[in-house]
């Protein structure tokens, strides 16, 4: 198992491995020590490798993962994840603004609180977080399903297309067009999937409600047409 | 961007190392903004010597005789403290307002950092590592200090448009972000009585925070109105003498990390700036809540 030091190997070196692994390759885990708030650790990775980040990271650590495993074995900065196409990320400790925006597929997983803009047009990742989350999450969000166990910031929800946002606890207020949902039988199974996928064995479904939006901002209303 | 950093100890036994380790934070945020940096130490106060921290474009000419200078026109013993293109000018605290008057008039090109009992600022353009190498900032003790370093967006990259800005007694304040209503306020601060050195954005939230305590509110009630009085996107961080604040607007997209342990409370624009402080790996590590103010205070001196 290749073991970066970050506190002496330069950060291209570590980011240059990841992105040369073909498919097949003999090294399928990595693991990053003394990542100290480096910046775009483990960014760009497009095999189903495991990478153990050791340490807390700054900006967009694990964007644009695709198929990997990564775990942060600590805290992130802010847009942990952008725009993951699949695989899953794995927050040991809190993450900063915009985890996970733009994702378009994969699991993230944030085991402490997420801060501001979480899911932030969110197109298709799931993201599930055992703590809470900050305002303006899941602005604008598409599609994909972000699952909060603890409680959600002001404006949850605000300008959304067609995600899925599920909450344990209280939410703040709710954005533009974001309503509360009815919670029938075909998004329980959902929820529950993505609490095993997520490794959170004590909650149930049945705790959460469901938000979504009203689809009254993004279509077009025949009594709006003078508006136009 | 720009960085900021900042470093209120708790633990008397960091204090001569108050400079060496926020000289650090500072470098470490170079990459956030490389125009100019700045930082303000807060050291021991001494009760009969106040404190005017000057800086000059021409130290040779205007620092030359100056401690006789401003001496013989106060008619009260100075002392004058050389660093590179700053000067610390000691000075009977009650005379501390003469000095500064009679400076503008010795020294026209002068200008005034800080006054006080205990702050120094030291700001200049350029890199943050050749800013704390210029006026040996390492080698400086204390018991809390703010660093920035500055991307302009609002104002010139002079020695007077960095950061820190200090409006007032022993206060200073450092900013990331952007102001809308700078100008509307920058009128209405005038109008009681403030002076500007600049038309920087900063520097008016910085008077804003002199103007609310002047009228008998502390640190922490004056960042409370400025969540409502100022519009734009900011992280501030501010001190006066015994106390640090940190404030961020409700939008809070200014990054923000926090560190506190029972030696310190630290603050950064990124973790990176934090990872060398002394048992950091065990500090509680915060991100601060938008329009939330948090503010420390050592016990006042008797």
């Amino acid at each position: 198992m290749p073991v970066i030091d970050l506190a002496v190997t330069p950060l291209r070196e570590l980011n240059q491995a990841l992105h040369d692994l073909t498919s097949g390759s003999n090294d399928t885990h990595f693991e990053v020590i003394n990542p100290r708030g480096h910046h775009a650790v483990a960014v760009g990775v497009d095999q189903p490798v495991t990478v153990d980040v050791k340490g807390s990271v700054g900006y967009y650590c694990a964007g644009m993962n695709e198929q990997a495993t990564i775990t942060i074995h600590g805290s992130a900065g802010p847009g942990v994840a952008e725009n993951m196409m699949s695989g899953t990320v794995v927050v040991k400790g809190d993450a900063s603004q915009y985890a996970g925006a733009t994702g378009r597929g994969g699991l993230l997983v944030i085991e402490g609180n997420a801060s501001s803009r979480c899911g932030i047009s969110m197109k298709g990742i799931d993201i599930v977080v055992h703590g809470n989350i900050g305002h303006m999450s899941a602005f604008m969000a598409q599609a994909g399903n972000l699952v909060v166990l603890g409680d959600a910031g002001e404006a949850l929800g605000d300008s959304l297309y067609e995600a899925r946002i599920f909450v344990r606890g209280a939410v703040k207020s709710l954005g533009a067009d974001c309503i509360e949902k009815e919670m029938r039988p075909a998004h329980l199974e959902i929820l529950a999937g993505l609490l095993d996928k997520a490794g959170v064995a004590d909650v149930r479904p049945e705790e959460f409600k469901r938000y979504g939006s009203a689809r009254k901002l993004y279509n077009f209303h025949i009594d709006n047409a003078d508006a136009y | 961007m720009c960085g900021i950093v900042g470093l209120f100890l708790k633990d008397r036994a960091l204090e001569p190392h108050l400079g060496a380790l926020l000289s650090d934070m500072l470098v470490t945020m170079t990459d956030r903004g490389p125009d100019s940096a700045g930082i303000a130490i807060y050291g021991a106060p001494d009760p009969v010597r106040a404190k005017l921290t000057v800086q000059s474009p021409h130290p040779g000419r205007d620092f030359e005789n100056l401690e006789h200078d401003l001496g013989a026109a106060i008619g009260d013993k100075v002392e004058v403290v050389v660093k590179d293109s700053h000067a610390v000018i000691g000075v009977d605290p009650e005379w501390l307002g003469v000095a500064r008057a009679v400076l503008a008039s010795i020294r026209p090109d002068v200008r005034v950092m800080s006054s006080g009992e205990t702050i120094e600022i030291y700001k200049e353009t350029g890199l943050p590592k050749d800013v704390v190498g210029r006026f040996d900032i390492r080698a400086m003790g204390g018991t809390h200090g703010i660093g920035h370093t500055r991307m302009a967006t609002e104002s010139a990259v002079t020695t007077l448009g960095a950061h820190p800005f200090s409006t007032g007694a022993d206060q200073c304040l450092v900013h990331n972000g952007s102001l809308s209503n700078h100008n509307n306020l920058r009128r209405e601060l005038v109008r009681e009585g403030m002076t500007f050195e600049t038309e920087n954005d900063s520097e008016v939230a910085a008077a804003y925070l002199t103007a609310e305590m002047a009228r008998g509110k502390n640190l922490g009630q004056a960042l409370d109105g400025a969540v409502k009085d100022l519009d734009g996107f900011f992280t501030f961080v501010v001190g006066t003498r015994s106390g640090f604040g940190v404030l961020r607007d409700a939008i809070a997209c200014k990054p923000a990390v926090m560190a506190e342990t029972d030696q310190y409370v630290a603050f950064g624009s990124e973790y990176r700036a934090l990872v060398n402080l002394p048992g950091i790996e065990t500090a509680r590590i915060w991100e601060p809540e938008p329009a939330t103010v948090y503010f420390w205070e050592h016990e006042k001196a008797a």
